[in-house]
């Protein structure tokens, strides 16, 4: 299991290939990568805020509770911290099980987690000046569907 | 003296992102901090709002020892 924080752009291609690599039982690799929108020219940048020591030992413990979850034999993710420009990666998640329905499904939830509940801060850049972003609704309510089913 | 770290919208409000309060508890510490700016200290309080104290997080007071790093957490948003 690998998770890192980064400030530098990534290339996700050559995280799959890697991920992928001296794999003889899996039988199934599901990966998301997130992407930071325009939004029409409304964003120029976005600016995400991590707590060193907090952050990544957060995301460690819902990827450790993600394997126990979903039978997972590895996850890897990588986050973006500091600016970011529109069409870069911010965030890589690859999860490798024996079988299809729990890779797609683990990256599904860790992604839902990673959305609303991991200890990023979200600062959107534009024409008016930087606002912060907080979950939506939506997000919330994505997350909360991973609760009732356990 | 406590270490106090402030995050995301927090930081921006309050104009700097981390400081030293002479605090023996976390409730003395809000009430310093509230002290020298009570906009901060009302924002402190806010709904979803997290307090960590040395990178747990915590609820309701709590003492705090010489070396003790307190951050303040506002609503998070990843990916």
């Amino acid at each position: 299991m690998i998770i890192t924080l980064t400030d530098q752009p990534f290339e996700p291609g050559a995280l799959v290939t890697a991920f992928c690599a001296d794999r003889q039982e899996t039988g199934a690799v599901a990966t998301f990568v997130g992407l930071a929108r325009a939004e029409k020219g409304a964003a120029t940048a976005l600016e995400l805020e991590a707590y060193p020591g907090f952050t990544d030992s957060a995301i460690t413990t819902i990827a450790q509770a993600a394997v126990a979850r979903f039978a997972l034999q590895d996850v890897h993710i990588v986050h973006r911290v500091g600016r970011i420009a529109p069409g870069e990666a911010i965030v890589f998640v690859a999860t490798a099980a024996a079988h299809r329905r729990e890779a797609f499904e683990a990256c599904d939830h860790l992604m839902d987690y990673l959305k609303s509940r991991a200890p990023f801060w979200k600062k959107e850049h534009g024409p008016d000046g930087p606002r912060w972003i907080e979950p939506t609704a939506r997000d919330r309510t994505d997350a909360q569907r991973w609760d009732q089913e356990t | 003296m406590a270490k106090v770290l402030l995050f995301g919208r927090l930081a921006d409000q309050a104009g700097w992102r981390q400081r030293e309060v002479d605090a023996s508890d976390l409730a003395t510490l809000r009430a310093s901090l509230a002290d020298t700016d009570p906009a901060l200290g009302e924002a402190l309080v806010a709904a979803g709002v997290q307090v960590a104290v040395d990178k747990t997080i915590v609820r309701g007071d709590i003492a705090l020892t010489a070396a003790t790093e307190v951050a303040f957490l506002p609503p998070m948003s990843g990916g």
